[in-house]
């Protein structure tokens, strides 16, 4: 029996976990907390408006007798929010979180963060794999590099502090599907891929499904540690052009890089800092410990770009389809509380 | 470094081959490989440098290996003419994973054609990744680019070789080591000078006065030497970095030796 706290329920992992672990008879409670309303429909997963405030989360915590917190917050895709908002989020947001977990009289046994591969940065004389206790050569150049740094290197420093609490870092590659929207997903959606001239770099993508199949792993085992979460096969970008059956058109210079990606933002396309670097230098995870420790991808990088390419061809034909859900809270609670509700027990 | 060390059963959960892909995880593509050894290498090899291989059974045909080069000429045509020497003449042809500085995945153009070939960012995680796990051949060429820097004058004269981490990376892989000495690089493409400031402005790693735009049709010479093994120093040799300075010192004048035999013997720079 366990008794789960999702943060950020309104990321689109966050909620898709919380669907996931809903289907599992063993979990007994899941209460999700978030500054925004979720963004996919829930059944019995219990929402509170709330931030990261620790004093907060702490009272939800020993209420609601929470063993297990799982953090989705992250935010690893500079596009998706100021930097100010990022740092709040990424580094503030962590360290209340953590607070609220630990204590002598906490009830949590677990903590499972969703990091990010962002945390190895992107360089010149990086490894071709990344192993998890591989250190980037260089400090953080980005600031959402350095954010993400900082996040994870506060829960591992939890993690020594707290021998007690299983604490399982999962270190995302980029995430690629039908449903996720981030920086990588927009260019490989432009008519052709764009990619820095003189350079064809390596990529990981991991499906969407994976992530959060990896998140629902990391809460049911104990995984004590850093994990790396990306799929088999690393792939250069040109030949996910040609997965995509797109030409691959390096069109950004090789110096005077960010210069251009500044002019190209006038135009719509965005090029964050952090994805400028990996069309640069690519990177490339070792996912081995993630395997031995029982967990089975689904994909590889190569089917997920091949599905997601399939996702492209369909989305024309999609958009007319039904309305995406919109989270009501009186309705909501009137579905779930109401006697008037008829339930099938 | 002990985090170099992966537990039993990482080899097993390597990812699978794709048969449907072109290019490994590493970048390197069957294709554009394919291409250059079908018509540059071909010709260089048969025809430019007319390439004469001696101890050929040295490279092992299972099992990971390291190989390592004396290195020269300004755009060096060792690296590849050893990976086509066994190809052509090893009774198991294999691809040979080939080490290379930091410094071409940094630069446009040379990034994306290096990768392809077959490079590989000298790294030790990567070669160790490469020997012990994928059970791979790897070329290292412990002089770097202070062998290929030098100029025509200090030919044949080995600089130094590194901080020995090739020998750390073969003790950890438990690989052993086929020391190669290879003699008319030096003659095919060789440096006079080098120009500091055009160096500086398209930001490569030297500008040579070099005498013609390509190779000079020198006489190539391979000769691939007895393999010496890194598991007989018991557990953990790495550790006693004198050991590895030694063996480091002694791959080093071996390859010398075999050098100074070879021009001994040799008549002619053009004809061999």
């Amino acid at each position: 029996m366990s008794r789960v706290l999702i943060t950020g329920l309104s990321s689109y992992w966050g909620g898709r976990l919380a669907q996931e672990l809903e289907k599992d008879e063993s979990v007994e409670a899941i209460v999700g907390v978030s500054t925004e309303d979720p963004s996919c429909q829930l059944e019995r997963t219990e929402f509170v408006r709330v931030g990261t405030h620790h004093a907060l989360l702490r009272r939800i915590v020993h209420a609601a007798e929470i063993d297990t917190v799982i953090d989705t917050r992250l935010i690893v895709d500079s596009a998706t929010a100021p930097a100010k908002a990022a740092h709040e989020q990424n580094v503030i947001g962590t360290m209340n979180v953590l607070a609220a977990c630990g204590g002598p009289d906490s009830p949590v046994r677990k903590v499972v963060f969703k990091s990010s591969a962002h945390y190895y940065g992107c360089e010149r004389d990086d490894p071709s794999f990344f192993t998890e206790q591989m250190r980037r050569p260089h400090p953080p150049r980005t600031r959402l590099e350095s954010d993400i740094v900082e996040a994870d290197d506060a829960v591992q420093d939890f993690a020594a502090r707290n021998r007690h609490v299983t604490v399982t870092t999962l270190r995302f590659c980029n995430g690629l599907g039908p449903d996720l929207h981030t920086s990588h997903s927009r260019l490989l959606s432009l008519p052709a891929v764009p990619g820095i001239l003189g350079f064809d770099p390596r990529c990981q993508f991991i499906h969407e499904d994976d992530i959060v199949g990896a998140l629902h792993h990391a809460a049911m085992n104990d995984l004590p540690g850093v994990y790396n979460a990306a799929p088999d096969g690393v792939l250069v970008l040109s030949e996910v052009a040609s997965l995509l059956g797109k030409p691959y058109a390096p069109l950004l210079p090789p110096w005077g890089t960010s210069l251009a990606t500044a002019a190209w933002s006038a135009v719509g396309i965005r090029v964050p800092e952090e994805v400028r670097r990996q069309l640069r230098y690519g990177r490339g995870l070792d996912n081995r410990k993630l395997k031995m420790s029982g967990f089975r991808f689904s994909l590889t990088t190569r089917e997920t770009v091949q599905e997601f390419a399939a996702a492209l061809r369909l989305a024309p034909l999609r958009e007319s389809g039904e309305a995406p859900y919109r989270y009501e809270r009186e309705v909501e609670e009137f579905l779930r509380w109401s006697p008037s509700v008829r339930r099938d027990e | 470094m002990k985090e170099l060390e992966p537990a039993a059963d990482h080899r097993a959960h390597l990812p699978a081959i794709e048969p449907e892909r072109q290019v490994t995880d590493w970048g390197r593509s069957e294709r554009v490989e394919g291409f250059f050894d079908r018509t540059l290498y071909e010709f260089l090899y048969h025809y430019w440098f007319r390439v004469e291989v001696e101890g050929i059974e040295h490279v092992p045909s299972t099992g990971g290996a390291l190989l390592v080069s004396n290195h020269a000429g300004a755009l060096p045509p060792d690296a590849s003419m050893i990976a086509k020497a066994i190809k052509e003449e090893h009774a198991r042809p294999r691809n040979l994973h080939l080490t290379v500085e930091h410094f071409f995945k940094g630069y446009p153009g040379l990034s994306l054609l290096v990768s392809k070939l077959g490079g590989v960012p000298a790294h030790p995680a990567n070669v160790h990744r490469l020997l012990h796990d994928e059970e791979e051949l790897v070329l290292v060429f412990p002089e770097g680019a202070k062998g290929t820097e030098k100029l025509y004058k200090d030919r044949y004269r080995l600089r130094r070789f590194g901080r020995g981490g090739f020998v750390e990376s073969a003790m950890r892989a438990r690989a052993p080591i086929v020391p190669i000495a290879l003699v008319g690089a030096e003659e095919a493409m060789p440096i006079f000078a080098h120009v500091r400031p055009l160096q500086k402005l398209t930001r490569l790693i030297y500008f040579p006065v070099i005498p013609a735009p390509g190779y000079l049709p020198a006489k190539f010479r391979i000769r691939f030497l007895e393999p010496i093994p890194t598991d007989q120093w018991g557990e953990e040799p790495w550790n006693d970095k004198g050991l590895v300075q030694t063996v480091a010192e002694e791959v080093r004048a071996r390859i010398q030796e075999e050098l100074y035999a070879m021009l001994a013997e040799r008549k002619s720079v053009w004809l061999g």
